[in-house]
């Protein structure tokens, strides 16, 4: 295998990647903004962006942490939103499995919705291409993304300490939750699980702790899950 | 904001160590092993299991407003969902949301 070839797969990933550009700073910038402006030092608003790299539950622990939800509540509502990445790194497997340990740590790393679902699909494509290539790819796929999430994150949060504290921004993370569920309501399955997710979570505020959320997320996904396999 | 400076390093620190080992859960421990077919079938569905209860209550109950229902914050979120949904643009659903919020709250005044 020449390295030229390996060469061109991390280029071609790099050119998928670039579309994806346009979703990701305008989040990263976001998610800057309404972080310093609940308060949070530049310090830890690069934190989160940095270690956790992971959108909707930086998010998620951003509102709880409004709410002043007990630690635990907040770990357990965020991770919860990363639950789905489990999936990812199962489907990724049979392709990079055969890395070296710190190789697979690193792919672990950088391994988010929109690098999991372009290179998903690229080696489920291509399955007869070489480890090499199809790491190369990932690299690629990858290399836009991550530094202008943390670029934009820095941004926002320069940004963020400048607009007036009278411009409501208490609803645009709201806003922002709504925007990455809606295109996910792909099937019937998808609907009544958000629709179940809704009621119960209404039905169950009073409960303390922000408890209801997860019941209700619980609930929601046994009823996804369920609806799907009557109609497989 | 109620967290000391430690509880929220705290925060961010669990949170990265436990979402990496989400991501590494399979590519590094488990292999090529194959997870059972109903565990997916529940993975799959957990944004959308949790994401629009936590949206729900700051939809029809905004702090902001002391808890009253605001016609703005409606007429955003509705909009939001119907682009979003209609379009599958992320960041189209988030601007037309937000361009209807502000439009909504200037005319009302």
């Amino acid at each position: 295998m020449s390295s030229s070839t390996v060469k061109s797969h991390y280029f071609r990933g790099l050119l998928m990647a670039l579309p994806f550009v346009i979703v990701v700073m305008p989040f990263a910038l976001l998610f800057g903004v309404v972080a310093t402006e609940a308060g949070l030092p530049l310090s830890q608003v690069m934190g989160f962006s940095v270690l956790v790299v992971a959108g909707a539950s930086q998010f998620a622990a951003l509102q709880f942490m409004s709410d002043n939800a007990p630690v635990l509540v907040v770990l357990a509502s965020a991770l919860a939103v990363n639950l789905r990445m489990a999936m990812y790194s199962a489907a990724i497997t049979p392709h990079l499995g055969g890395l070296s340990l710190r190789s697979r740590m690193l792919v672990s790393y950088f391994l988010f919705d929109q690098s999991y679902a372009m290179a998903h699909a690229d080696f489920e494509a291509t399955p007869h291409r070489s480890l090499a290539e199809k790491t190369a790819y990932f690299a690629g796929v990858t290399t836009p993304i991550a530094p202008l999430w943390f670029a934009f994150t820095y941004i926002g949060a320069i940004v963020g300490d400048l607009i007036p504290a009278d411009i409501p921004l208490d609803f645009i993370l709201p806003i922002a939750f709504l925007a990455m569920v809606a295109p996910a309501l792909r099937t019937i399955a998808h609907i009544a699980t958000a629709a179940t997710s809704i009621i119960i979570a209404l039905a169950l505020f009073w409960v303390p702790l922000n408890l209801g959320l997860l019941i209700a997320a619980v609930i929601a996904m046994m009823v996804g899950a369920e609806i799907e396999r009557r109609m497989a | 904001m109620n967290y000391t400076d430690a509880q929220i390093w705290g925060i961010i620190i669990a949170l990265g160590i436990g979402t990496f080992l989400i991501r590494f859960s399979f590519l590094g421990l488990i292999g090529d092993r194959k997870l059972p077919d109903w565990v997916l079938r529940h993975l799959r569905y957990t944004p959308v299991a949790i994401l629009p209860g936590l949206v729900a209550p700051l939809v029809l109950w905004p702090d902001a407003t002391g808890g009253e229902v605001d016609p703005a914050r409606l007429a955003a979120a509705a909009t939001t969902v119907a682009v979003g949904y209609l379009t599958k643009g992320v960041v189209r659903a988030m601007l037309s949301g937000v361009a209807v919020l502000y439009g909504v709250q200037y005319l009302l005044g």
